[in-house]
């Protein structure tokens, strides 16, 4: 494409910012309709290599079938939809540099997809500098928070302040109010440690104690004895190619004799439950964004949603077991794609000029009843956060098999907005 | 959990990482030794061994301590051998300049690690230990009734971990006795010491180089297949390995297997018996620190000779 | 045209070039070449003393990441205007080197790539630790709103296209300046032999001294540059990685030449652009490549041109 073109199209933007939209809108128009059979271009963040990679290809295969499932149903306006995935490579200099890309060099409509909290803050100003909606599935509080801009939004998936706080009702009424937490020592991590340390005390339980573990660390049991004798619940959360170590040196410290312990999925999302070593685990709770296996009560949209992304009823791949999905997250791309398909139906998407149409169609969204667009469960979104809400699950390890034992509400997840992004400009 | 067993678990668990960190360092200084270049894809080498393990165990079937012996003997082979093929395709002809080699090797580093995403996956993937049993330790304490025995909470260490640390001294005394008492021994040791003098008495440098080269990869393998029961198999694992072996040598003193081995005691001890006072992520910064600093006072090494 | 002259020619020619690119080029590439310069503005701050002076650092992503939290915090936390932020951040680059060559200088070798690779490793764990105010890994973004210079915007392409080419040109040209003093000259004459300079009546350490802090405060303007440019303020820029990739960049354009770090930047930048384009596989490529280089090239990009073709090349 050449720089004459794009300059042009720069400044009309800038001049349908100054005069309106409405002045520029019979040449919106007139380019819409001679690209109207062209491909709707979504631009794919994935975690290709890097840390992520585990997560990244979960992300592409959900990312796959929901397109099918959209352009089998028409695509998008009646365009087909496309998607055109860049590896991040996890790094969020990168993440940037592939924004970039997708707005420049491949005419994306949108990007979407990033799972890694310092990829996503990492890339948000440059989508913003783009204008180019960024829909991330990252469950950071990133976005919520405030920190990020109108451009970027996560419609798919429950930040974590949400899924922390929702838990510490079940926790403090059925496991016990003396807590011992212990987390990576980032961002990720000081997350749960600041949200759940108010949530259980807001509930009338304390943290005893708060274990951070450095990044990167491989060898865990020397921290372990910092956890306090009088611990009632062992809280735990870990990410990265060492947590199945961290988990199992869990085990082998406590022995027979260990307190209640209940940790985040991500502690072992894409681990294989069977694992050796795991075996401790039976009567353990953990929080699931998706119930990895298939529940009795199990919905025909779950039942659909599995089938579609190639999932068994044990949440590992259908060609190879041992291949173990990342189901508690991956519904987020599913979602996600469905929630950029109403929102370009709801602005009358056209082309990038669109973009801002886009967006406020988005923010517009509040209730995303349980459906086969919302597999996961129902949703409420805040525009004015640029977040959704939704229902957490609580597992107990039962024969080996993660069994639902409890569903929060909504209401469990919400917190006080923090940011109106409805007052930036765009 | 009180001071002292605390203190004895960090103690533990430091020496089964020491262990495995000292056998990784051993082919790292070997090379750096004999050859004078930096491996930078050392740390490649240690994840292929583990990956190899993973490949190993999956494919033979029966009891678990059955794939793990095989793992030990094939996956510091195959190491060795792409070890070999690289000395042979690139540092040979590029001389074994140390800026080319350091370019080179980066490359390598690139092209395991793409391959074993490729064939191997993203997971982090367990090899089953041959067998692991919770051994609870005890502790003495002075009471009413004298020097009374008990069994602190959570004091406890598995019988593979112990494993490992018997294994590692094991081989490092092989490697002791090659190195000393053998003919290969000598002639690794006549070429670290001189290279010119050793090409002038017919030792084939070059023949030397590449094995050498194949034997500290190999060595890095080894420790991977040792610890990968206790870790898992990973692609990215083998940058840590590097970084740390890289320290432990240089601390050590180039050149001298003693200082490797109290350089990687120090090393993989003092941020987790650190810990026991501060808490992790600042024990890690003060242990970093001061490790550096042990070479600032002391350029050579605790063990190496005054350089020039 | 004799040598100076010549050099003069070559650096203000290549920046007139890359003037007319920031015009003629594709917003995608123009994007790029200004991410580009910047990095190379660090590489030339990393060349300074690997490729001049002959030591190598394993530990610059130190220097860059004091530069970068230096301004980004200023910015961030401290509510400070671009200019000013950018100052701080030079300062901290500068205390910062100032203080590793102090210590780190009583080494040589080998066992100066482990001190620097040392304490480049407590600077990045300590960004993590104290991630209450540096955002830890996850790091921060610098408003939009307040990455402007006297009403410029920096966010704007062609803006920010201009600030990266000055930043990367005041480094090229200081440098290139510095190597034709006495004191670039006894840099190179203590990479030749440091003994024999020594012996020449040079007070060796205090060239190193200057070397270290100069090079760590160039790579800490760029550390600053890319904060402002792009926004973004994250302890993966203090990671070892960030300290490996300007020894690469160097080695493969050309050490101690002036213009090797650009080209090495931008060929590794656009071996993993393209490579990723046409195979998920890219890291083969791009493994493949050095090798190759290495093999063919060994003397870098620029070096090896200078071996065969251009022998005045600076």
């Amino acid at each position: 494409m050449t720089k004459a073109l794009k300059t042009t199209r720069r400044t009309l933007l800038k001049g349908a910012g100054a005069g309106g939209l409405l002045a520029a809108s019979p040449l919106l128009g007139r380019f819409a309709s001679a690209q109207s059979a062209a491909p709707i271009k979504i631009g794919f963040q994935q975690h290709s290599t890097g840390i992520g990679a585990a997560y990244g290809r979960w992300y592409g295969r959900t990312t796959e079938a929901a397109l099918k499932m959209i352009n089998d149903a028409g695509g998008i306006n009646g365009r087909p939809v496309e998607i055109i995935a860049e590896d991040d490579g996890t790094d969020p200099k990168r993440g940037a540099e592939v924004v970039e890309k997708f707005s420049n060099q491949h005419g994306c409509d949108v990007a979407y997809g990033t799972l890694f909290s310092h990829v996503v803050i990492g890339s948000a100003p440059a989508a913003g500098e783009q204008k180019i909606p960024y829909f991330v599935v990252s469950e950071g509080h990133h976005v919520a928070s405030g920190a990020l801009n109108r451009y970027t939004l996560q419609p798919g998936i429950t930040d974590v302040k949400s899924q922390v706080q929702a838990m510490a009702p079940y926790v403090s009424e059925n496991l016990g109010k003396k807590v011992t937490m212990i987390f990576p020592d980032f961002a990720f991590g000081h997350d749960h440690r600041d949200f759940f340390t108010a949530a259980i005390e807001a509930q009338g339980g304390e943290v005893l104690e708060h274990i951070a573990v450095p990044p990167s660390e491989t060898s865990f049991t020397k921290y372990f004895p910092k956890i306090p004798r009088e611990t009632e619940v062992l809280y735990h959360v870990m990410v990265g190619p060492a947590v199945l170590t961290f988990v199992k040196e869990l085990g082998e410290f406590f022995g027979p004799s260990s307190p209640a312990i209940f940790g985040f999925i991500d502690s072992l999302e894409a681990v294989d439950l069977a694992s050796p070593g795991l075996e401790f685990l039976e009567g353990t709770y953990f929080w699931e964004g998706n119930p990895r296996y298939a529940q009795a009560d199990q919905t025909e949209y779950d039942k659909a949603y599995r089938a579609a992304v190639g999932v068994d009823e044990n949440g590992a791949s259908v060609s190879d077991p041992s291949d173990v999905s990342t189901y508690a997250h991956m519904f987020g791309c599913w979602e996600t794609l469905h929630i950029i398909k109403a929102g370009m139906e709801a602005a009358d998407y056209q082309g990038p000029d669109d973009r801002q149409k886009l967006i406020e169609a988005v923010e517009a969204m509040t209730d995303m009843p349980e459906s086969m667009e919302h597999p996961q469960g129902p949703k409420l979104f805040n525009g004015k956060t640029h977040q959704v809400f939704g229902v957490q699950y609580i597992s107990r390890v039962e024969n080996g098999r993660l069994v639902k034992v409890h569903t929060t509400s909504i209401d469990d997840t919400l917190y006080p907005d923090e940011v109106d992004y409805t007052t930036q400009s765009f | 959990m009180e001071f002292g067993p605390h203190l004895m678990l960090a103690i533990l668990e430091g020496a089964v990482g020491a262990s495995v960190l000292a056998l990784t360092a051993l082919g790292l200084s070997l090379v750096f030794g004999v050859m004078r270049v930096v491996n930078v894809a050392h740390g490649e080498f240690f994840m292929l061994g583990a990956v190899v393990a993973w490949f190993v165990a999956n494919s033979i079937a029966g009891h678990p301590a059955i794939g793990f012996l095989a793992a030990l003997a094939i996956a510091p082979l195959i190491a060795g051998a792409v070890a070999m093929l690289v000395d042979r395709l690139i540092l040979k002809n590029v001389a074994y300049d140390p800026e080319a080699t350091i370019v080179g090797t980066i490359g390598v580093l690139y092209i395991l690690q793409q391959s074993a995403l490729m064939i191997y996956g993203p997971e982090a993937r367990p090899v089953e230990p041959p067998f692991s049993h919770r051994i609870a330790l005890p502790w003495v304490e002075w009471g009413e009734n004298g020097l009374a025995f008990f069994y602190p909470w959570g004091l406890s260490i598995t019988s593979y971990k112990l494993f490992v640390i018997v294994a590692a001294i094991a081989i490092l005394l092989a490697f002791w006795l090659v190195m000393s008492r053998t003919r290969l021994g000598l002639i690794m040791r006549a070429t670290q010491m001189d290279r010119e003098t050793a090409l002038a008495f017919g030792i084939p440098v070059q023949r030397v180089y590449s094995i050498v080269f194949g034997f500290g990869a190999a060595l890095a393998a080894l420790a991977a297949v040792l610890i990968v029961p206790i870790q898992q198999a990973h692609y990215l694992m083998g940058h840590d390995p590097l970084l740390l072996s890289f320290i432990v040598v240089i601390i050590g003193g180039l050149g001298s297997v003693r200082g490797t081995i109290v350089a990687a005691l120090l090393i993989g001890m003092s941020d987790g018996i650190i810990s026991v006072f501060l808490s992790p992520t600042l024990s890690k910064i003060i242990a970093t620190l001061l490790v550096a600093l042990v070479l600032v006072f002391r350029p050579q090494g605790l063990f190496g000779k005054k350089m020039a | 045209m004799n040598l100076d002259a010549r050099s003069v020619a070559l650096h203000l020619g290549l920046i007139a070039v890359l003037i007319v690119l920031g015009f003629v080029l594709p917003t995608y590439h123009q994007g790029n070449l200004a991410r580009i310069l910047v990095l190379a503005t660090y590489a030339v701050g990393y060349n300074v003393l690997f490729g001049y002076t002959g030591l190598l650092s394993l530990g610059h992503a130190m220097f860059f990441a004091a530069g970068m939290y230096g301004c980004g915090m200023a910015m961030h936390l401290g509510g400070l205007t671009v200019i000013p932020a950018f100052v701080i951040g030079l300062i901290c680059a500068a205390a910062l080197s100032a203080v590793v060559a102090l210590l780190a200088l009583r080494t040589i070798g080998v066992a100066f790539m482990i001190v620097t690779l040392m304490f480049a490793q407590s600077v990045y764990l300590t960004a993590l630790y104290l991630g209450e105010w540096t955002g830890g890994d996850e790091g921060f973004v610098i408003a939009q709103a307040t990455r402007q210079i006297a009403g410029y915007a920096l966010t704007e392409p062609l803006t920010r296209y201009f600030a990266a080419l000055t930043l990367f040109a005041v480094a090229l040209l200081i440098t290139a300046r510095m190597m034709q003093m006495s004191f670039g000259r006894v840099l190179i004459g203590v990479r030749e032999n440091e003994e024999r300079t020594r012996m020449l009546g040079y007070d060796v350490f205090r060239h190193k001294l200057g070397a270290v802090i100069i090079s760590g405060t160039i790579a800490g303007a760029a550390g600053a540059g890319y904060a402002v440019l792009f926004g973004y303020v994250g302890a993966t820029f203090a990671s070892v990685q960030y300290s490996i990739f300007p020894l690469l960049w160097v080695l493969l354009g050309g050490m101690g030449t002036t213009i090797g770090p650009l080209i090495g930047v931008a060929f590794m930048f656009y071996l993993i652009d393209y490579a990723s384009g046409v195979t998920n596989a890219y890291m083969l490529i791009a493994g493949a490549a050095l090798v190759l280089l290495t093999l063919f090239a060994r003397a870098g990009i620029v070096g090896e041109i200078r071996n065969r073709w251009v022998p005045w090349l600076p």
